[in-house]
Parts: structure tokens; sequence; C-alpha cells
């Protein structure tokens, strides 16, 4: 076992524009590596378990940092920093749920320096994966946490397809929530993709968490007007109040008229690969008020479907517990 | 917390510590901040298994690389007997211990040149849970067994035996339990007082609970690094411990030359909680390369090695069978403990949850067993409290659920069992306190708590949160004797006070030299602390470690203050006449009592002993200090007054120091998080000596109680011995928003009688204090006693809320 911390030789590129970026990504194919804030490459890196040959370094590019009001909301530049989405005044006034989720993401010092772009795309915490095991997301052909004896109380309770991984990112949910749209370029052109089909499980492909192909960048966030003001929650469940990633996290866009749910969009973090849109709660609660038996039937339907592994049961009245405080609490 | 108002003139006040200016500005110079020229860096090849034999190494194609100076394995370093750590090893027993070294020109070439390094293992059976490896049958982590026997022959007093041996409990051991209980088979340590039989018969209460305590890091700060140099023969090491002078034998050991071969400095330690308490295996590894190239050596230790090699506190497996009277006495407790031990040789944390259980809560009668069980984990040592600490985990829950069953309130449960001055220690020798106010403890935390108040709330629901209060108690030994002193006065009149202790990072180093300063009547401002480097002529004295160095050290400094206060009276009758016993010592003179006009400076007295030579130089030394405080004596004298002395002040009696803490959280039961709310914790620690660094040890050892109580473990996989704790991430020390910006700390500041001044230790009791607090004030929350494991983590919570089963058997270790 090699010891960590010195990360090995790669060529290190700063294209001032989007193309020059997606031109050397393509060049590179599958050895280029495209880095925003680094808070989770620079771990891969100095471990030595992920070794592009050229890393891409988008930060240098300029437009991919900001936050704009458009005709039809909000366009966030992928480079933006977690602290400033979780300052930003028109976020905080019409979209509080992204600030609030970005305000919860690891601690500040990692908030200043990653990325909402980075903290979407960030790659599962899965501890096995993460120690360079050759599990089956590593292209390998076993998976350790889904065994009698395996540790994985953080793992997940749907969708598993020989891996167990969750998604860890705090943003990516509330994006979900929202609608928004993520935008991506690639030599082709620019594309959009709904934040719900931008995520992808083990079954679609196992060695990667969202639809981008080496060559695509993420430049952009949009967040459409429609969920502006409405009623949000979110919230974030882990061992510490800080620097830490969800055992469950929850993010709810709520339109209320009085006590009736108009229309809700809810997503669940951290119990499948992808953030887990949980549209049989959304069904149950459209249309009604928000009474005790509502809320109960929306918890308890929020877990159906889930298969526990050996530690992570807890997961469930965790999940519905966070349902249910996101419709009541909102 | 204010200033004493005995009449001292520095004990008891705060004041700013030299290194303090250092250490803020990041001036301060650790070990892996010096450079030589034509320096090495060394990176280390890790064992990826837990348990195996080297068979082959081929390290040709690295030795071939342009900036490669050489690679170091087993085969060039001494070696030491199993199951001791090695510097390097070619028969690993946990993951990450290091198996070879490289030094190159930088470190990226060190690790490149590690990457084409084959090694070839043959795998071994490897185990991590210590029922495992008790099972008949079951595989052992050291070579050639599971259990140092010398420990085994300790109790029968036979020493002849010393090595590892195969220790298996009966199938019957295992089959005579219920589901979830703790086995007991033969132990190695076993005592008792009373009788424990009659007792549970006549108990008007009696529990029978097993229980798990986790294995945690110790998370330095500053990793382990060294540097090193030899020079004219001499090798040159910095390092990072605890301890200055206590680590020289042992480390000159490891480097392999006499102790006065070897110059060693550490004038600053980025924490070490116990891991750097004594020298370790891997800082050997510079001088050894050093010595094989010839050139200055530099590892610089990364986060993940110091998981691996930065050693953890010892896991338990426990069960505790405590009887009660209808009063809430304890007049029964049986108690044993199986101990998760780590590779290398266990630490002694077993027999001190003996002494804890025995001392905090006087059973009148107790039975005491308890064995260590090598794991191929990492190696564990002293973490801060170790066994005492574990215990407060266990048993503070247990007292509240005792006080629930009794119908008595769980602070008076608390003071009807509390040690008072006549208490005995646990073991073969019972031995009384010299001290202890745990009952004053209780009494001051509870009024600053408003126990009567707050204990009303316990239960109180407001929403889905549920407020929950405990109270925790902690206990560790705090002093001992026997350790030099040396200090000397200048022709220029400064006081130089050399401290040998080490400088962890409490300041006590200082505030124990301020004792001397005391005895002499001379400002702080004329002091001067020697400390941090052998060159500084330092004397031999006790580590810094197991809540020693303010007790000990105080005594040190106090007799050598005493035998320079003897001189320079002698100096002043000798030149003014009159009788030594006329001279008193003020303002840096030492005056005729009768006619203070009548005096000599420190000044001209240091320059008359110098003139006079002998004893009063240092020319002539006491016979009874250690031959490496003769060795620093010399290298003083003839320079001033020197004051040395071994610490010969009568201690027939235990030292022991005292804390109480009392939490009130806030849990939410649908989400298992909890806040907490209040905190309240009071010392019994003799005499204040610094009251800010008091606050600090206090509230210091508070942060680590609540890790160990709400996130610190550490995790392995059962199936190929990986750790998954050896990031900060994974292994979760608190953060500061997991803990209560504000702790309120106090101390009682009643003198202990077996010092001049009264002071003892006080850094380790805070944490089981804290920890035995919160765990109990989450049970409370809880509707009772729930969970007999720390850490308490949310989905424990979310499960027991939910009525689900927890995921972890009673017995599981390691759980993440």
């Amino acid at each position: 076992m090699s010891t960590k911390d010195m990360m090995p030789h790669f060529d290190l590129f700063q294209p001032s524009d989007v193309e020059n970026a997606i031109e050397l990504l393509d060049r590179y194919g599958a050895e280029g590596w495209a880095i925003a804030g680094g808070q989770d490459s620079l771990a891969w890196f100095k471990d030595r378990v992920k070794r592009p040959v050229a890393v891409i370094d988008l930060k240098g590019i300029p437009g991919m940092t900001g936050i704009t009001e458009t005709a039809e909301g909000l366009e966030i530049g992928a480079l933006t920093s977690l602290t400033e989405i979780a300052n930003n005044t028109v976020i905080q006034n019409s979209y509080s749920l992204l600030a609030t989720a970005a305000g919860r993401v690891a601690s500040p010092q990692i908030r200043n320096i990653g990325t909402l772009g980075g903290n979407i795309c960030q790659d599962t915490r899965c501890w096995y994966y993460r120690s360079g095991m050759d599990c089956y997301r590593a292209g390998g052909n076993t998976c350790y946490a889904d065994t009698p004896e395996g540790q994985n109380r953080e793992h997940c309770l749907f969708d598993a397809d020989r891996c167990v991984a969750v998604s860890p990112s705090d943003t990516a949910p509330a994006l979900v929530a929202l609608d928004a749209t993520m935008v991506v370029q690639n030599s082709d052109g620019i594309r959009e993709i709904a934040a719900e089909d931008f995520f992808i499980g083990p079954d679609v492909d196992i060695e990667r968490m969202t639809v981008l192909e080496p060559g695509d960048v993420l430049t952009s966030i949009k967040i459409p007007a429609r969920w502006a003001g409405a009623t949000f929650y979110f919230e974030k469940v882990a061992d510490r109040a800080t620097w830490d990633f969800p055992l469950v996290n929850i993010a709810a866009a709520i339109q209320l008229s009085g006590n009736t749910v108009e229309d809700i969009r809810i997503v669940c973090g951290a119990v499948s690969c992808v953030p887990r849109r949980l549209t049989v709660v959304e069904d149950i609660v459209r249309g009604s008020t928000r009474d005790a038996e509502t809320i109960d039937l929306a918890a308890g339907a929020s877990s159906r479907g889930a298969v526990t592994l050996n530690y992570n049961h807890f997961k469930i009245p965790l999940m519905e517990n966070l349902v249910r405080r996101a419709i009541r609490d909102a | 917390m204010a200033d004493n108002n005995r009449p001292y003139n520095l004990v008891g006040k705060n004041f700013t510590p030299p290194d303090i200016r250092a250490k803020v500005t990041g001036r301060a110079t650790y070990s892996e901040d010096y450079r030589a020229d034509g320096m090495a860096y060394i990176k280390m090849l890790l064992s990826p298994m837990p348990h195996a034999l080297v068979t082959n190494i081929d390290a040709s194609a690295a030795l071939a690389m342009e900036g490669v100076y050489g690679v170091m394995t087993a085969d060039d370093v001494p070696s030491f007997p199993n199951p001791g750590e090695q510097i390097l090893s070619n028969e690993p027993n946990f993951v990450g211990e290091p198996i070879l070294a490289v030094a190159a020109v930088d470190e990226t070439t060190a690790s490149n040149a590690l990457e084409l390094i084959t090694v070839e293992y043959e795998e071994l059976p490897f185990v991590l849970d210590p029922m495992e490896s008790l099972f008949p049958g079951g595989p052992d982590a050291y070579n050639g067994g599971n259990l140092v026997s010398a420990l085994r022959a300790e109790e029968q007093d036979e020493v002849e035996n010393i090595g590892v041996i195969s220790h298996k409990w009966t199938a019957r051991d295992f089959a005579a339990v219920a589901d979830g209980q703790l086995p007991m088979g033969e132990p190695t340590m076993d005592w008792q007082f009373g009788d424990i039989d009659s007792a549970f018969e006549d108990a008007a209460l009696v529990l029978d609970e097993t229980f798990v305590t986790g294995c945690n890091s110790h998370h330095s700060m500053e990793p382990r690094s060294a540097f090193s140099y030899w020079e004219n023969g001499k090798c040159f090491v910095h390092g990072s411990t605890q301890s200055q002078m206590f680590i020289v034998p042992a480390l000159a050991g490891l480097v392999g030359v006499p102790p006065d071969q070897l110059v060693y400095i550490s004038e600053f330690c980025g924490g070490g909680f116990g891991s750097k308490g004594g020298a370790y295996a891997v800082m050997a590894v510079p001088a050894h390369f050093s010595r094989l190239i010839g050139r200055p050596c530099m590892l610089r230790v990364t986060r993940a090695e110091e998981y691996y090699l930065g050693s953890a506190r010892a896991g338990f497996q426990g069960r505790a069978k405590l009887g009660f009277n209808a009063e809430g006495k304890m007049t029964a407790a049986d108690v044993y403990i199986v101990q998760q031990s780590g590779s290398k040789n266990p630490f002694s944390d077993y027999g001190s949850a003996g002494g804890m259980v025995a001392l905090v809560y006087t059973p009148t009668n107790m039975r005491f067993r308890a064995i260590p069980i090598g794991t191929n984990t990492t190696p564990c040592g002293p973490q801060r409290g170790p066994g005492q600490n574990q215990m407060s985990a266990a048993m503070e829950p247990l007292m509240d659920k005792a006080a629930i069953a009794l119908g008595i309130d769980p602070l008076e449960i608390r003071r009807i069992n509390a040690p008072d001055h006549d208490a005995l220690t646990g073991g073969e020798r019972r031995q009384k306190v010299s001290s202890s106010y745990m009952l004053d403890a209780l009494d001051m935390g509870a009024e600053r708590f408003d126990w009567a108040s707050k204990i009303a709330r316990n239960g109180e629901r407001n929403g889905s949160k549920v407020i929950g209060i405990g109270i925790g108690q902690g206990y560790h030994g705090a002093g001992i004797s026997g350790f030099d002193g040396l200090l000397r006065i200048m022709p220029d009149g400064k006081v130089h006070i050399h401290s040998g202790v080490g400088n962890l990072g409490t300041y006590s180093y200082a505030s124990t030299a301020r004792v001397a300063a005391e005895v002499l009547g001379a400002s702080w401002e004329n002091c001067v602390v020697e400390h941090g480097d052998t060159r500084k002529h330092l004397p031999w004295t006790i580590g810094q470690f197991g809540s020693l160095t303010t007790f000990t050290m105080s005594r040190a400094n106090y007799a050598a203050a005493m035998d320079a206060k003897q001189k320079l009276q002698e100096i002043a009758a000798m030149d003014l006449g009159g009788a030594p016993e006329d001279y008193d010592l003020a303002n840096e003179t030492v005056f005729r009592i009768s006619d203070p006009e009548l005096n000599i400076s420190f000044a001209q007295a240091a320059q008359r002993a110098i003139e006079l030579g002998g004893k009063f130089s240092g020319a002539q030394a006491p016979d009874d200090i250690f031959f490496l405080t003769q060795a620093s004596v010399g290298g003083i004298a003839g320079t001033g007054l020197v004051g040395v002395a071994r610490d010969n002040i009568p201690l027939n009696e235990h030292v022991a120091a005292m804390t109480a803490s009392f939490a009130m959280v806030e849990v939410d039961v649908e989400t298992g998080n909890y806040e907490i709310l209040e905190y309240v914790s009071t010392a019994d620690c003799g005499t204040i000596v610094h009251p800010l660094g008091l606050e600090g040890q206090v509230r210091g050892g508070a942060v680590m109680g609540i890790g160990m109580a709400r996130s610190e473990r550490q995790i392995y996989d059962p199936q190929n011995g990986l750790p998954g704790s050896v990031n900060l991430y994974q292994a979760k020390p608190p953060s500061y928003l997991d803990v209560p910006s504000i702790m309120d700390v106090a101390a009682v500041d009643k003198p202990d009688p077996n010092i001049p001044m009264g002071m003892k230790g006080v850094g380790e009791p805070p944490v089981g204090a804290a920890v035995g607090s919160i765990i109990s004030a989450i049970s409370n929350a809880l509707g009772g006693h729930y969970f007999n494991r720390n850490p308490v983590t949310p989905d424990m919570i979310v499960n027991a809320v939910s009525g689900n089963e927890q995921s972890n058997s009673p017995l599981q270790i390691f759980t993440q």
C-alpha cells in the first residue's frame, strides 16, 4: 500500500474559455480530468487512486461564476462557490432551499473553495470505493459493502444494482426539488438536462454518478422561477454538525394555499445513488391539507420499496421522519 | 475562574507562558519545519494486509530511479520482541504497518519509487473481535498468540514466561451465557475484596449489563513527523513528543546509541493525548536512514499514516454486575473487561478500568476480572484517561438506571457512593487516596448547574425535542514522586529553571517552573525556563502524561528550589555572619530576617557560588539523582548557583484527581441529533496552579469526552481488516458546532496534603466526566437506560425511538 498525500505527476491545463477546455477534455478523453474547486478531486489524486494524465482546471474560465437573474429565473455559474450561494440575497429571498442546502455542505473552509458544480458532480463517499478497493464502481467485479459483514451504515435503501453507494450531495436534492436545469456544453454544442435526469444510478453506468461524459463541461445551473418564493424545507442529518456527509437529507419545495398543499416537489438524499424524488409522497400530499393523517400517510409511503442492508435500516424511520418534518414544519 | 486567595505570589495566578507568542503567530518550529543541506525525504510502504509475512521484496527498479538515495527494510533496523512496535517489519499485523522506506530527493520521487517496489506477502489469518480470537480455534492477532503472557505471569508472581501465548476460552464459556451477554472465561487479571456473593444476595437491586466502549483515534493535529541527522557520532532527532527527557533512554534504544549520544529536540508538540508520551518506533526511521545514506533525513508523517500509526484508545467488551442496597449504596460490583488491545503490546486500560470502579463508586465488595486480547488493528496505547474514561462511559448510565429503580435522585446516588479522603484504590494492594474532593466537586457542580431545577426538566418535551439531564464522573491518578529538579541562578541575577518534562500543550512545564520561583521569592519576569532540547542541560523528569506533571514536577521543582534556597542561606551566613536559618529570600535577594538591610543579591550569590565551587556551583552533585541529571549538572557546573535535588518528599498514598460534570441535552427524537444546551464541569485538582491552563484542560477534556460520546470511533471491514476511519472526516472528532460554545468550568481548589503547595493533576478526569454526563443525559431524555455503548450515534437514537433493533449486536466492536 502506498503512503498517501503525495500527488503523482499530471499535466495541468488552465484554459481561458470553455471551448478550449472542451478541446482539451476531448483530446485526453478518459485520461483527462476537469477540476473545479478540487475538494473532491485533490483527495483522489493525493490518494493516488484516480490518476489522470491531464487535469483541466476550469477556474480560470470567465463567465462560469456568478449568479444572474434572468427572465426565466436564475442562472448560476457552475464554479460559483457554495459560500457565495449560501450568502446570496436573491437566493436567500426566493430560493432559500438552495441557500440552506449550500450552507450545510461540509465546513466554511470547504464551502469557500468548493463550487456548486463540484458539489453536484462529486463522487460517492462509499468508504470501500474511496479506499481504492477494486469494487464494481472502480471497474472491478465485487461490492464490499453489500455483504453480510460489510460496514454499510451509510449505504443505500433504493435502486441498488451491484453497487450500493449513495449520492453524498446536499445541494443536489435541493436542485432537483427546485426543478433546476443543468447546462452542459461539449464539442457538439450546448444541451440542457433536467436535474432529475442529470444523476444516474449504477443500472445506467456503475462508474459514473451523472450523465456527464468525457468532453462534457457543466457550465451553469438554471433555476426556474416556478418555485420562487415557495415554502421550503431542507434538513440534513449527520453524525457531526459540520464537515460531515448526510446520513439522510431532505429537500422540499411546497406551494401552499392556506394549509393546503397546491403543489410539491420533495427529494431525499443519501438513500440511493441519485437524489431520490419522492413522487409517491408528492401524489399523496398534493391537493391535501397538511393534516396529521396526510402527513403520516406520506411519511409511511416514502420508504416504500426500501431494501435494507445489515446496518442501515435506521434510514427508513429517519427518512420517514424527515418527510414528516418537511411537510409538517415547512 | 477566580485566582485563589492563598498567600502565593505566583501559584494560582495567571501568566503568559513563554511559548504562547510563537504558537499564536505561527513562528513555533515543529519537527517537520527543520531543513538541512543535502537532506533527503522519506516515504514509507505500508502493509496492505492485516496480518502477513513478507516473503520477498524487489526494490531494484526503485533504486535505479534518479533521485532515489536508498531503500531501507526491516533487515536494516533493529527489531523488538513480539508483539512490540517495530520500526519496520517483515511480519506486519495491521493494515498500515511500515514495511520499508525510501529516501529520495523529494517526497514525490520517494512516492513514485514506492510504486516500483514489489513486495510479496504470505497472508495470515487475522482477527478484529476479541470474542472471535478467544473462541476455541479462533485466529490470533500476534504471531504465536493473542495474549502477552507476562501479563498473566504478573498475577502469579512469576515472570520467566514472558512472551506471546494463544489463549482460548472453552466453548462452554460461550454457551453458558445468553445471547448478547459477555461470556467470562479465564481472565489474566483477577482480584477482589470483600464477599460479593453474599452482598449480591442481600442487595435490594442487582443490575447485570453487557457493554461495549469504542476504540477511537488520538487525532494529534501534528502528525508524528521526525527529522534526524548525525554529527560527530551523535544522533540528532527532532521529534514530536509530549515528553522531553523521559523518552531519551527509549529513543536512544530505538536509534541504537547510548543516551548521552542522543540530542533530542522537541520544543513544541502539536498534540499527543497520550500517543506521544513515550518514544515510538516510527520516530527512529529518519535516524536509521540518515546513518544508512549519510544525509539528514525528514519523515513527514501524513494524516492517513497518523491514523495508522498514531495510536488509539482500546475498546472494551465488558460486563458489570452491580448490587445496591435500598439506600443506593453500591454494595457489590462484579466487573469483567475484555480489552480489544490492537496489534502490539497492550496498554493497561483494562487494569485501570477496575481501579476506576473501585475508587469512584467505592463498592463495599468487588471482584474484577480482565483480559487484554490482541486484534489486527491500529496499535492501541494510552489515550487521555486510558481505561478510567471508558468506564465513565459505561458506568454512569448504570448509576442512573439504579437511581431510577431505587427511587433515588441521580445526584444523590453519586453523592452516596462518592470517594472521600479514606477511599481505597482497587487491585491487590489497596492504597488510601491522598485526597478526594469528589463530593465537593459534585456539590459545587450541582450548585452551578442548578441541579434541582434542571432535573425537574428531564423528559420535558417540546415538539420532537426532549430534554435530558446527565451527570458524569471522572478519575485518574494525578502524581508520583522521585524525579529530579534542576535550576541555576546566574551572575546576572536571572533564575534559569531547567524543565525536562516536555511541552505537550498544557503549559504545565511553565506553571510548575513557577513553583521554584515561588520558593525563591523570584519574580517571574526574572526567570527563564530552559526546555525543549537536551543540549539545554535538562534534569531527568517524568514524561508529560498520566495527569502527572503538575504534582510530580511541582514537587521536583520545589525540591530543587529548596536546595538552592539552602545554598543561598549558607552563602549569606558565610559572608554576612549568623546561621543559614537566620536568612530568608525576597526580591531576588537573600536577607537577614532580623535586619533585611543585610542582604546579598541573587547575582552576587551566584558569583560567590562559582567562586566556592563544590555543591554551590554544581561541581559536586547529589548522589541520588538520575545519571542524565548528573550529566546536565555537569554541563552547567561553574556557571552559577545550582539548585538540584531528587524529590524525596515522602509519598505513601495514591494521588487522585476527580472531576464531576453536568449536562443538559436536547434530543430530537425524529433525527437522532442532539444539542448540548448546558455543560458544567468541576474539578478536584488540589490547589489551582494556573487558572487559565486549568480551564483549558477541563474544557479541552470535555471536547474529547463529547467526541467519545457522540461520534468518534474506529471502523474496520471484517472481510479484509481495512480501516475505514483514516481521515479526519471519517474519524469524526467533534467540531466546534458539536460542543457547547459556553462550558462553565470550576475547581474545588482544596490542597492535597502530599505536596507542599497542594496541587495535583487534572488532565484526564474531565474527559470521563464529559462522556459519562452526555451519554447519561441522552439516555435519560429517552426515558432511561438504553445503549450500553459509546459513541451513541444518530442512527442508534433513531433505532431506539422507533423501536427498531439496533444494527450492531450487543458485543459488536468496531461499529460504523
